[in-house]
C-alpha cells in the first residue's frame, strides 16, 4: 500500500518540532506499525536523511516502551494494544497518517517522536513499593489467603505497563490513571496494608510536583489503555487519599 | 589459566548452606567503602541492586531502556518453578533439581542447580511479601500449572505475565533503595567497555544515550546482568534492543565465553510472515498444557490448506497427525522445549507444514474448550447441555486462563484461535550459553560477576520452561549478594577507585575510536542490512540443526560479512548526542563476531545434545545422541583476537548424585 507519513520531527528538547511529510510505498498489511517505521527509516537512510527517532523495545506489548499519537489516538486506532500490536491492515492505501509524540508537560521531548517519561519513575519511587527486604526468609507464601476476587482485581490493576497514553491522551495529562493502579493493586493485598495512607498520600503528592493535571472524570484514559486498566482505580485511590487525610497522624 | 569451579565439598544438599556460612561477611561500616556496579536491571540486575543496596553496598545500576521496569524479563509469561509442592503430587527440591539436570541434557553443574532448587521456594515467600499478584485459586491459595518436561505441577504463575509481575516486584525493591539514595540510577545509558585495573574488574565506561557523552564509572566490583543474546539471529523473540555488547566486552577482556551454541529454539511462536518483520513473538510454554500440536496426516490435506483450499476446522480427527502424542506417549504436548522444536521442523520439512511458507503447524484448543466447558456445564448444573453451550461455557474457561496470548495472537494474525487452531513455528528464545562463572558467579576477570541469562551455570544444553525466572532472581536475590562477599571482604582498605588512572584513560579512548569510526566510515548499507544477513547464516547454518560442512561455511561467510560490515556500514548523524543507528552499530559489531564463536564451538561439539543438534549424530528415529565420554564438559573459550581462533578450555562435568542417561520422554 502506498500511504502519506506526516512526523513530527525535533532535533532536540530545545530545538523547534515541525511535521515532515514523507510519501511511503510499498507497505504490507502484515508489518506492524513500527515495522512500517523501520522500513521508512532504511529508505531515509539511503536518501541520507537522519532516520525517525522513536522508544521501542519488546514489540509484544509489554514494555510499556512504544508511544506514538496517531491519527490523534495514543497507541492509534484499536482498542487495548500498543503501537508495536497495531498492524498495517488497519489502514488502506492512500491514507495520510499523522504521527507525534506522546504530549504532556511531564513528558518532555527528547528527540522526534521520544519523550522522557522518567516522571513515572519517580511516582512509583515515593511509595510504589512494601517495605520487605530481599532475604527470602519471609513468612511462607500460602500463610495468608487472599480471597480470589480481590487477587484478581490486583493483578488486573498490576499489568500497567507504564507507557504514559492515560496522560497522553487525557485533556489535563492527568497521571491518576497511572499511579492509581500501583496504589489499588497493594491497596487490594494484605501486605499492602500496613503502609497503605503513607503510600497513597506521598505517591499523590509526587504526581503534584511532577506537573501532571487533575482528574475531571472523563474517562478517556480507560478508553485509551492498552492494558484496559479500570476507571475503578481513580475512585479507589480517592478513596484511599481521602480516608488517608483525615486519619494520617502526620 | 585453568578453570576452577570452586564447587564447596560435601554432600550436595549441604553445599550451598555451609559455603554461605562460611563467606567472610563484611561488616556494616566498611559496606559503606564499598561499590559495586550492576548493568542491567531485568530480574537478575534489579533484585541484585536492591539487595546489595539493601545489606549496605554503594549500588550503581545502569540500563538502556528509559526505565529499569521495561527490561525484557517483562516479557517473559508462563510462570515461575519453586519446589513448594503445594499441590501435593510429590514435588520436592531434588525431583526439581533432578527435572532441571535431565531437561539440560545433563550438561549443567550439579551443585548449582541444586542451591537453584534450594532456593526457588524462598522465591515465591519473597514475592508474594512484595505484593506479586500470583495466580489464586478459590480458596485464596497460590495455583500452579504444568510445564514441559516435568511431571508435576510446579509453575506459580500470574496469568501470562509472570515476567512482568515478577519484574514489576524487583523494580519496586529497586525504587525503594534508589528512593533512599541507596542506589543510584542510570536509565538510557549503555555498558560500552570495561574497566581492568590491577587483574580487577573495577569499573565501566558507559554511553548516555540522550547526550551521546561517555562516562567513566568505578566500582569495585561489577555484575553484568544483561541478558541473552538470541538477537544473534535478527528474528527471535528478544527484545529489539537486547544485545551481547557487555558480556561480549568482559569476554574480550579475559572472562571466558561457555557453551555459546547451546540456544534454545522454542516450539510455540507466531510463525514468521514477511521478509520486513523485526521480531517474532512468543506463545507461551503453557499453553501446552491444554492445546494439542498436530499436523495433517495426509500430505495432500497439508497442501490444500497451504493453497488455502482447505480448513483445519475440516480435517477429520482421524486425519490428523498428533506427531508429539504419537512420538511421545509419556509426556505428549508437553515435552522439553528442544524435543518439540524439532518435532515441528521434522514434520515442516517432510512438508506436512500449514502455512504459506510451510513453516507452521497447528496447536488446537478444541478438545481443551469441550472439556472444560463440560466440566463447567457440570458444576452449573445444566441439564444435557448443547455442543453450543458447552463449547460457550468452555472458551469461558480457556478465555480466563489464556486470554491475553489469545487475544496477542489475534492481533497479531487476524485469526481468532477459539475458533480456528493457532499456527506456530520454532523461533530463537534463550540462550543458555553465557559467561563462565564459577560458584560464586564470578568470570574468569576477578570482581566481574555474571548473573541470569548472562552466565551459563544453570541449564546445561537446554532450560525447562518457566526456570529463567527462577534463575533470574535466584542469581539476583539469593545468591550473588552473599556470594559477592568473598571478592568484596578483600577490598574494604582499597578506598575509592580513581577514575583518572591510566586504564579509564584508555578504555575511554578505545570506545571513542570505535564511534568515530562508524560515524566516519561513509559506507552505503544500513546497520539493519548486516543484522538481517547475520541472522539468515546463523538461522541456516547454526539453528536447530547443524552440520559440520555448514558450520564451516558459516565460519567463512561470517567473517566475510564482518569486513563488509566494517568497510560498507552507514551510520547517519553525529556521535554527539541521541544517535539510535549508532547505538545499533555497536551492538550488531559485536553481535557479528558473538556468531563466529557459536559457530565454533558448535564445530567443536560432536555430539547432539539439548539445543544442540548436529545432524551427523542422531539414532535412526532422529533422535539426539550425546557423547557422555567424549562431551560431558563446558567448553569455555578464550579470546585471543579473532573468535574462530578462541582457545578451547574444558570443565569436566562429574556427575556424583544423578546418573547420567539417555534422555527419553517416550
Amino acid at each position: 500500500m502506498d500511504l502519506t507519513l506526516k512526523i513530527w520531527r525535533q532535533a532536540g528538547p530545545e530545538a523547534k518540532g515541525e511535521m515532515k511529510t514523507y510519501p511511503i510505498s510499498g507497505v504490507e498489511e502484515d508489518m506492524s506499525f513500527l515495522e512500517m517505521l523501520d522500513y521508512l527509516n532504511e529508505q531515509l537512510i539511503d536518501q541520507g536523511i537522519e532516520p525517525v527517532v522513536f522508544d521501542h523495545d519488546c514489540r509484544e506489548g509489554i514494555c510499556g516502551m512504544c508511544s506514538l499519537f496517531i491519527n490523534g489516538e495514543a497507541h492509534g486506532p484499536g482498542r487495548k494494544i500498543t503501537t508495536c500490536q497495531l498492524h498495517m491492515r488497519e489502514f488502506k492505501s492512500g491514507d495520510t497518517i499523522y504521527i507525534e509524540p506522546f504530549r504532556a508537560k511531564a513528558f518532555p521531548i527528547i528527540k522526534d517522536l521520544m519523550v522522557d517519561r522518567s516522571a513515572f519513575d519517580r511516582i512509583q519511587r515515593a511509595g510504589g513499593f512494601i517495605s520487605v527486604n530481599t532475604s527470602g526468609n519471609t513468612i511462607d507464601a500460602n500463610a495468608i489467603p487472599v480471597p480470589k476476587e480481590n487477587a484478581d482485581k490486583a493483578f488486573d490493576a498490576a499489568t500497567c505497563i507504564g507507557c504514559g497514553a492515560c496522560v497522553a491522551t487525557c485533556k489535563n495529562s492527568s497521571a491518576m490513571l497511572f499511579a492509581s493502579a500501583k496504589i489499588s493493586q497493594f491497596s487490594l493485598l494484605p501486605q499492602g496494608q500496613p503502609e497503605a495512607k503513607e503510600r497513597v498520600l506521598n505517591m499523590v503528592h509526587q504526581m503534584d510536583l511532577e506537573g501532571f493535571g487533575n482528574c475531571t472524570n472523563t474517562g478517556a484514559c480507560e478508553v485509551e489503555c492498552p492494558k484496559g486498566i479500570s476507571l475503578e482505580n481513580i475512585a479507589r485511590m480517592n478513596r484511599d487519599y481521602l480516608f488517608a487525610s483525615l486519619s494520617s497522624n502526620k | 589459566m585453568a578453570l576452577d569451579s570452586k564447587i564447596p565439598a560435601g554432600p550436595l544438599g549441604e553445599k550451598w548452606t555451609k559455603h554461605k556460612g562460611e563467606i567472610p561477611l563484611v561488616s556494616p561500616a566498611n559496606k559503606r567503602l564499598i561499590d559495586v556496579i550492576v548493568v542491567g536491571t531485568g530480574l537478575a540486575g534489579s533484585s541484585a541492586a536492591a539487595s546489595l543496596a539493601e545489606m549496605g553496598y554503594n549500588v550503581k545500576a545502569f540500563c538502556f531502556q528509559d526505565s529499569p521496569r521495561r527490561a525484557h524479563s517483562i516479557a517473559a509469561q508462563g510462570g515461575i518453578n519453586a519446589a513448594k509442592n503445594y499441590q501435593n503430587d510429590g514435588d520436592s527440591v531434588y525431583r526439581l533439581f533432578y527435572d532441571t539436570i535431565k531437561g539440560g541434557d545433563y550438561r549443567s553443574r550439579e551443585a548449582n542447580v541444586h542451591r537453584l532448587a534450594e532456593v526457588s521456594r524462598n522465591i515465591i515467600d519473597q514475592c508474594v511479601a512484595q505484593g506479586v499478584p500470583f495466580a489464586r485459586d478459590y480458596g485464596g491459595l497460590l495455583d500452579n500449572r504444568s510445564f514441559g518436561g516435568v511431571q508435576v505441577s510446579r509453575t506459580f504463575y500470574a496469568k501470562g505475565q509472570t515476567g512482568q509481575q515478577l519484574l514489576l516486584g524487583a523494580y519496586s525493591a529497586l525504587n525503594r533503595q534508589i528512593a533512599k539514595g541507596r542506589v543510584k540510577m542510570y536509565a538510557r545509558h549503555e555498558m560500552q567497555e570495561l574497566v581492568i585495573v590491577d587483574g580487577k574488574a573495577r569499573g565501566i565506561i558507559a554511553k548516555n544515550l540522550v547526550t551521546g557523552e561517555f562516562e567513566r564509572h568505578s566500582a569495585h566490583a561489577v555484575l553484568l546482568c544483561t541478558g541473552g543474546y538470541g538477537n544473534v539471529f535478527f528474528l527471535s523473540t528478544n527484545a529489539m534492543g537486547s544485545n551481547v555488547t557487555a558480556a561480549w566486552k568482559a569476554h574480550r577482556k579475559g572472562a571466558y565465553m561457555a557453551n555459546p551454541c547451546f540456544t534454545q529454539i522454542h516450539p510455540t511462536c507466531i510463525p514468521v510472515s514477511g521478509e520486513n518483520q523485526s521480531k517474532l513473538t512468543l506463545m507461551s510454554e503453557s499453553l501446552r498444557n491444554d492445546g494439542r500440536i498436530w499436523v495433517p496426516a495426509k500430505k495432500e490435506d497439508a497442501e490444500a490448506i497451504r493453497a488455502g483450499k482447505l480448513h483445519p476446522n475440516d480435517i477429520a480427527e482421524e486425519n490428523r497427525d498428533y506427531y508429539l502424542e504419537r512420538r511421545y506417549p509419556a509426556f505428549g504436548n508437553l515435552v522439553p522445549r528442544d524435543v518439540a522444536s524439532r518435532a515441528a521442523k521434522e514434520r515442516c520439512d517432510a512438508g506436512y507444514g500449514v502455512n504459506k511458507t510451510g513453516e507452521a503447524v497447528y496447536l488446537d484448543f478444541a478438545a481443551a474448550i469441550m472439556r472444560y466447558g463440560a466440566e463447567e456445564a457440570h458444576v452449573k448444573g445444566v441439564n444435557n447441555p448443547s455442543d453450543a453451550e458447552i463449547k460457550a461455557l468452555g472458551e469461558k474457561v480457556v478465555e480466563a486462563k489464556y486470554g491475553n496470548l489469545f487475544q496477542m495472537y489475534e492481533k497479531i494474525t487476524a485469526s481468532n484461535p477459539y475458533k480456528e487452531p493457532m499456527k506456530i513455528y520454532p523461533a530463537v528464545h534463550y540462550t543458555m550459553g553465557g559467561l563462565w562463572v564459577d560458584y560464586n558467579l564470578m568470570t574468569t576477570i576477578p570482581g566481574c560477576f555474571a548473573l541470569g541469562e548472562a552466565n551459563f551455570s544453570d541449564h546445561g544444553a537446554n532450560r525447562l520452561g518457566a526456570s529463567a525466572l527462577m534463575q533470574g532472581l535466584a542469581d539476583g536475590y539469593f545468591v550473588a549478594p552473599y556470594t559477592v562477599g568473598e571478592f568484596l571482604s578483600k577490598d574494604i582498605r582499597t578506598g575509592k577507585i580513581s577514575t583518572d588512572s591510566p586504564e579509564f584513560e584508555a578504555a575511554e579512548q578505545a570506545v571513542r575510536e570505535r564511534t568515530e569510526k562508524f560515524i566516519n566510515n561513509n559506507g552505503t548499507k544500513s546497520v539493519d542490512h548486516f543484522h538481517k544477513r547475520l541472522g539468515k547464516i546463523m538461522w541456516n547454518e547454526v539453528g536447530m540443526a547443524r552440520n559440520e560442512k555448514g558450520l564451516k561455511q558459516a565460519i567463512a561467510d561470517i567473517q566475510a560479512l564482518r569486513e563488509e560490515f566494517y568497510a560498507d556500514v552507514r551510520v547517519l548523524g553525529s556521535a554527539n548526542g541521541m544517535n539510535p543507528e549508532l547505538d545499533k552499530a555497536g551492538r550488531v559489531a559485536d553481535l557479528i563476531e558473538l556468531g563466529e564463536l557459536m559457530a565454533k564451538d558448535a564445530l567443536e561439539r560432536n555430539e547432539s545434545c539439548g539445543g544442540h543438534f548436529r545432524e551427523e549424530y542422531q539414532s535412526e528415529e532422529g533422535e539426539a545422541l550425546r557423547d557422555d565420554k567424549n562431551f560431558a564438559f563446558v567448553s569455555a573459550w578464550e579470546f585471543t583476537g579473532v573468535p574462530a581462533e578462541a582457545k578451547l578450555h574444558k570443565e569436566e562435568l562429574t556427575f556424583e548424585n544423578v546418573e547420567l542417561k539417555t534422555r527419553s520422554y517416550k
